[in-house]
C-alpha cells in the first residue's frame, strides 16, 4: 500500500467519524428536546389549544384561500416599492442647488416613513384618510393597505438603492459625462444599472419583511390570512389556525430567503473572482 | 486655412485650482494646435491629471480661462455637455462601463448624445474594432478583456465621438510592462492621422518619439517647453534637469 493510499483511507476514515458525531449529536439535542417540552406540565393544554389535527384540517384550505388576498397585497406594493424607491433615491442623489428642496423632501420621506411603525401608516391611512370624504367611500380598503405598505417600504428601499448608486465609483460617471451624456443621461445608462444589480439581494431582503408585514392590513378590515385565522380561532376556540399561517409563510419566505443568500454568496464569488482577473 | 494667425485648437490661459489648502495648478498658459501632439511630462502630483480633468470640465477652475477653437468653455453659461462631446478624454483605468458589452460601451455615446441610430453606430464601432484588430471582441465583456485590450476599447469609445480634441491621461500606466506597446500603436497611429492630442505621460521614450511639443509640468506650473529633442537632450532649466536625471537613474529613458 503506497502512502498516498494510506493518506486517503485516513481522510475517508476522518471524514466518516465526523458525519457520525454530527448525526449523534443531532439526534440527541432534538432527542432531548422534545423530551422537555413534551413531559413539560401544561403540555396536553398547549397540544391541544395550538397542534390540534382536526382544526388544523379543518383550517387550512381556508387559510390558504385567504393568503391569495397578501399575495396580492405584496405583489402590487413590490412593484410599486420599486418604482418609488427608486424615484426617491434618484431624487436623494441629484447634485447641485437648484435640486435642493427636492433632495430635502425626498429625505424627508425616507425619514419619516422610516419612522413611524407600519402598522400605524397603514391605521392613518385606512381611517383617517379614507374619512377625509375625497375618496370613494366604497373603495376596497385593500388599496389602503397596499398604499400604506408602499409608502412603509419604499422608504427603506430608496435607502437601499442610495447605497447602491454610491457604490459606484465616481470615476464611471467620469467616464460616461466625458463622453458628453448628461447627468441624468449618466444616471439612467451607467450609474442606475450597476447600481441595481449591486442591491438584488438586500431589495430581496427587504420584500421578505414586506411579505411578512402583509398581515398588518388586517388591522383595518381586510380579510386576509391572519384575520381570517383570528374568526377561525374564534369560532373553534382553539389557536391551531395561527399555526397553520405560520405554515404558509414558512412555506413562502424560506424559499426566498434561501435565494437571497444564494445571490450573495454569488455576488461575492464573481467580485473575488473580479478581483483576480 | 487663412492667412491670419490660426485659432489653437485649445489654449489654456492662466489656470489656477485648489483642492482646499493645496493649490494644484497656479497659473498654467498652454497652446495646442489643431493637429498638434503636446505631451505633458512631470512628476507624480505635478497637476497633470488635474489640467486634463480641468480641459473636459471635470472639474471646476478656480481662475483663467480655457478657449477651444474659439469658444471659451470655461464661460458661465456654457452647455458642457455640448462642449464634451467635442473632447475625447481617455483615462488611466479604463472606465468601461462593465455593465455592457465592448460594443455598446462604444456606442453609447454616439446613440444617445448624437442620436445616431443603432444600425450606424453600430457599423461604425465595427469599422473601429476592425481598425484596431479588435473585431472579434464585439460581443465582449470588459472584465473578460486583458488591460491593454480595455484601454485600447477605451480609445475606440472616446474616438467614436468623433472628437476635435483627445485628452489621454497615463493611459499606461495601468498596464502590464507587455501590454503598454499595443496601446502605444494606437496613440502612435492617431499622432500619423492628425489627431490634435494632449497627452500626460510617464513614458518618455514615446514622449519623445511621438511629441511635437513637450512641457514640464512642474509644482502647478508649465516650467519649460519645447520640442522633445531639445528638451530631453538639453533641458535648460535646473528643474527640468533634475527631473529628467532622476528618470534616468530610475532607467525609464
Amino acid at each position: 500500500m503506497t502512502v498516498a493510499d494510506a493518506r486517503r483511507r485516513r481522510e475517508r476514515r476522518r471524514a466518516l467519524r465526523a458525519s457520525l458525531i454530527a448525526l449523534v449529536s443531532t439526534v440527541v439535542f432534538f432527542g432531548v428536546l422534545t423530551a422537555l417540552v413534551v413531559n413539560a406540565p401544561g403540555w396536553a393544554t398547549v397540544q391541544e389549544s395550538f397542534l390540534n389535527q382536526q382544526v388544523f384540517e379543518d383550517a387550512l384550505p381556508g387559510v390558504i384561500n385567504a393568503f391569495w388576498v397578501n399575495v396580492r397585497l405584496f405583489v402590487t406594493a413590490e412593484v410599486l416599492v420599486l418604482i418609488l424607491g427608486l424615484l426617491i433615491a434618484v431624487l436623494r442623489s441629484l447634485p447641485g442647488p437648484v435640486f435642493f428642496p427636492v433632495r430635502v423632501l425626498a429625505t424627508v420621506y425616507a425619514d419619516v416613513f422610516r419612522a413611524i411603525p407600519g402598522v400605524l401608516v397603514i391605521f392613518i391611512l385606512g381611517f383617517a384618510i379614507s374619512g377625509l370624504g375625497l375618496i370613494d367611500p366604497r373603495t376596497d380598503a385593500i388599496w389602503f393597505g397596499i398604499i400604506g405598505l408602499t409608502f412603509v417600504y419604499s422608504a427603506y428601499v430608496s435607502e437601499v438603492y442610495r447605497a447602491g448608486i454610491e457604490s459606484v465609483h465616481p470615476s464611471q460617471d467620469a467616464a460616461a459625462r466625458s463622453l458628453g451624456l448628461s447627468r441624468l443621461q449618466s444616471l439612467r445608462y451607467v450609474v442606475v444599472p450597476q447600481a441595481v444589480r449591486r442591491v438584488i439581494p438586500p431589495l430581496l431582503n427587504d420584500f421578505i419583511g414586506l411579505q411578512k408585514d402583509t398581515v398588518l392590513v388586517s388591522f383595518i378590515g381586510v380579510v386576509e390570512i391572519f384575520r381570517f385565522a383570528q374568526i377561525k380561532q374564534a369560532a373553534a376556540f382553539n389557536f391551531t389556525p395561527y399555526m397553520a399561517v405560520a405554515l404558509v409563510f414558512i412555506v413562502v419566505t424560506i424559499p426566498l430567503t434561501r435565494l437571497t443568500d444564494w445571490l450573495i454568496a454569488r455576488d461575492r464569488r464573481q467580485s473575488a473572482a473580479g478581483a483576480r482577473g | 486655412m487663412s492667412t491670419t494667425a490660426p485659432v489653437a485648437a485649445l489654449s489654456i490661459e492662466g489656470l489656477e485650482k485648489s483642492f482646499g489648502e493645496l493649490a494644484v495648478l497656479r497659473g498654467v498658459d498652454l497652446s495646442v494646435r489643431e493637429h498638434e501632439v503636446v505631451c505633458l511630462i512631470g512628476a507624480s502630483g505635478s497637476g497633470k491629471s488635474t489640467l486634463l480633468r480641468c480641459v473636459n470640465l471635470i472639474e471646476p477652475i478656480d481662475a483663467g480661462r480655457i478657449v477651444i477653437e474659439g469658444e471659451e468653455i470655461t464661460a458661465l453659461d456654457v452647455d458642457v455637455n455640448r462642449v464634451r462631446r467635442r473632447i475625447g478624454m481617455v483615462f488611466q483605468a479604463f472606465n468601461l462601463f462593465p455593465h455592457m458589452s465592448v460594443l455598446d460601451n462604444i456606442t453609447l455615446a454616439p446613440r444617445h448624445v448624437l442620436g445616431t441610430p443603432r444600425v450606424d453606430a453600430d457599423a461604425a464601432a465595427t469599422e473601429l474594432l476592425e481598425r484596431f484588430d479588435l473585431a472579434d471582441k464585439r460581443g465582449v465583456y470588459p472584465d473578460r478583456l486583458s488591460g491593454g485590450q480595455q484601454q485600447r476599447v477605451a480609445i475606440i469609445r472616446a474616438l467614436a465621438m468623433r472628437p476635435d480634441l483627445l485628452l489621454l491621461d497615463e493611459v499606461t500606466s495601468a498596464l502590464d510592462p507587455e501590454l503598454v506597446a499595443e496601446v502605444l500603436d494606437i496613440i502612435r497611429e492617431l499622432a500619423t492621422g492628425g489627431m490634435t492630442m494632449l497627452i500626460a505621460t510617464h513614458e518618455m521614450g514615446f514622449a519623445r518619439e511621438i511629441a511635437d511639443r513637450v512641457c514640464f509640468l512642474d509644482r502647478g506650473v508649465i516650467c519649460e517647453e519645447g520640442p522633445p529633442d531639445r528638451l530631453f537632450s538639453d533641458p535648460r532649466e535646473p528643474r527640468t534637469r533634475q527631473f529628467l536625471q532622476r528618470i534616468i537613474e530610475a532607467r525609464r529613458l
